[in-house]
């Protein structure tokens, strides 16, 4: 949209100092690509190489060897915290966690913006703001009380426990995105839906729901990116078969002493990063229009 | 009006105006709320409830003073991890920000296939700090990565072994976070520079000013407020640094690369003392309300001069 007003800076620069400088501005973005590319390249190409080659020419290295044998090794047979089942099990884990913790508090989040942007009750600021303020809560400071909490509750090392901890963390962020996109839904639109006879739940699916794809996308990624990745609550409250996958996986940055398995190891941190990954080289151009517009403010 | 209005402050008419109001909403609201509240306060004043209680290896209650502050601040771990975030800190985030804005700056300069680029430069931030991690930690290493590369090229002495020393760790910590996060400080920027008024730029390159003076003078000034806003997020990102470090250095080589985000989970976890932990988390929220409060407050002395 704003594609047509685009200013052209080198334009002052007459033809050929400014096909110079163009080819200039080209070069300096390749190099900085090649440097932000080159940790995927080096996980790619050692999930395809043999112990052997990476041993002798290193991990920064053209391959020599081909092999797809490390990819089913990783699934089903790669020993990680304490177990020997592959990566499977936590990568289900973490989907057990995300998608439902995802859901609820996307959910919940687009229902409290509706309220606190349409539907304001005296104090409803001040809850704005606090649940604001659930955003910057460093994890460190509510360890000892989940822990303590999920205990209560019957839920320590479980993936349940993961998704109420998600879902309450997840909240300040939801409803705060929700809330900043929905104040931008004219109030006269509620205004003729109410006149009309329409109730709460009534305007919510019916014209705000609707209205709701941009910010929700953005939600979701967040969200989905955020608990996938997330790795001190995974950690601290869970251990074993339990672990989602970035607190299992810990086990390969710190075990110093054994000898690495490079290629199988490369193959699981990638699996490991696909699920976000695929979310937002799908999503990521909506994700960056709605944060820009909405969320940072 | 049919009746008076005088007398709306009574019971009968507080109830009335209650029956009016719609019961639906804050009943949705309440959930929420109370979880919010729960965790948001109820959590935060049970942590600093026990930052100065009487806990070891088992939460107890009793009152114990500001014992652990003082055993905390007299502990050297933690003067290290302290002045390592402060030294992360600065160069985190003047490093994404500096990077974020050049690359901001490059791709606003109608380049071909720019949503590839953009694509390229913000994919970092999708990968967990325990995968991004994990790999710098090979590249960084000396006997698989770079040194090794360079060395196998045919320059026998060249030495890149940062992660190994004691004196350097930290700045490979400050490489990866950089990594992870100028894709998303770019983007911030270029959806700033965007919003520039185009008559403005038209105007300078009219009056003949050349392209590093429009930017310096005319651009860069009017998104002022876009880069305040960049560089505290980036520094409440560094302030919650933790599993960066214990994927890329585990903290090390000894204590060089520590964090007190990690301090804390060692306090708690592996030594026993929660309440010492406590307190250091108190700390790291402590350092987030010295940098977000005057944000909060200056932004909204901002938006009520608008």
């Amino acid at each position: 949209m704003s594609e047509a007003v685009r200013h052209d800076l080198l334009a002052p620069a007459g033809g050929w100092h400014r096909r110079r400088a163009r080819l200039g501005v080209h070069l300096v973005l390749l190099a900085f690509a090649l440097c932000y590319l080159l940790p995927l390249a080096v996980v790619v190409l050692n999930s395809f190489r043999d112990l052997g080659d990476i041993g002798r020419n290193g991990l920064l290295a053209v391959p020599r060897s081909f092999s797809l044998a490390h990819w089913s090794v990783v699934w089903n047979r790669f020993c990680v915290s304490g177990g020997c089942a592959g990566i499977a099990p936590f990568f289900f884990n973490s989907l057990a966690m995300a998608i439902p913790a995802t859901a609820i508090s996307t959910m919940l989040g687009a229902l409290n913006g509706y309220i606190l942007s349409k539907w304001r009750f005296p104090g409803s600021q001040t809850v704005f703001l606090l649940m604001t303020l659930g955003v910057f809560m460093p994890g460190q400071m509510v360890l000892l009380p989940w822990a303590i909490t999920l205990g209560w509750l019957g839920l320590t090392n479980t993936i349940a426990g993961l998704v109420l901890i998600h879902c309450v963390q997840g909240l300040s962020f939801t409803t705060l995105f929700c809330r900043n996109y929905y104040v931008g839904i004219p109030d006269e639109l509620i205004r003729a839906a109410r006149i009309d006879g329409a109730g709460f739940w009534r305007i919510f699916l019916r014209i705000v729901l609707p209205l709701s794809p941009p910010i929700l996308i953005v939600t979701v990624i967040w969200q989905f990116t955020g608990i996938w990745n997330e790795f001190l609550f995974g950690v601290t409250f869970s251990s074993g078969a339990h672990q989602p996958i970035t607190a299992a996986l810990i086990g390969l940055a710190t075990t110093g002493t054994s000898v690495h398995q490079y290629n199988v190891e490369s193959a699981a941190v990638l699996i490991a990063a696909l699920p976000p990954l695929l979310i937002y080289l799908v999503g990521g151009r909506y994700f960056v229009r709605g944060l820009t517009q909405g969320a940072i403010k | 009006m049919p009746y008076p209005q005088a007398g709306s402050a009574g019971p009968a008419a507080i109830m009335q105006r209650l029956r009016r109001l719609p019961l639906t909403p804050p009943l949705v609201l309440a959930p929420s709320l109370i979880a919010t509240l729960v965790y948001v306060v109820g959590f935060a004043l049970w942590s600093a409830w026990m930052s100065v209680s009487t806990s070891t290896l088992l939460p107890r209650y009793g009152y114990a003073g500001f014992v652990h502050y003082r055993a905390l601040w007299s502990n050297h771990r933690w003067g290290i991890a302290y002045t390592n975030l402060f030294l992360f800190g600065s160069l985190y985030v003047a490093g994404a920000a500096l990077l974020g804005l050049l690359l901001a700056i490059l791709i606003d300069q109608r380049v071909r296939a720019e949503a590839l680029w953009r694509t390229v430069f913000l994919y970092p931030l999708a990968i967990s700090f325990v995968v991004t991690g994990t790999v710098w930690r090979w590249i960084f290493n000396p006997t698989s990565g770079v040194q090794h590369l360079v060395r196998s090229l045919g320059w026998h002495d060249f030495s890149f072994d940062w992660i190994v020393r004691r004196d350097t760790a930290i700045y490979t910590v400050v490489i990866t976070g950089i990594w992870h996060a100028s894709g998303f400080a770019m983007a911030l920027f270029l959806a700033g520079l965007r919003a520039v008024d185009p008559d403005l730029i038209k105007a300078a390159q009219i009056d003949g000013a050349a392209m590093p003076r429009i930017y310096l003078r005319i651009i860069l000034p009017t998104i002022r407020p876009l880069f305040v806003a960049v560089l505290v997020i980036l520094l409440q990102f560094a302030i919650k640094t933790f599993d960066l470090v214990l994927a890329l250095t585990s903290g090390g080589p000894g204590i060089a690369t520590t964090v007190p985000a990690i301090y804390v989970y060692d306090l708690m976890f592996q030594r026993g003392q929660l309440a010492e932990g406590a307190a250091a988390a108190v700390m790291i929220l402590a350092a987030l309300v010295v940098v977000l409060v005057p944000y909060g407050m200056w932004a909204s002395w901002r938006r009520s001069r608008v």
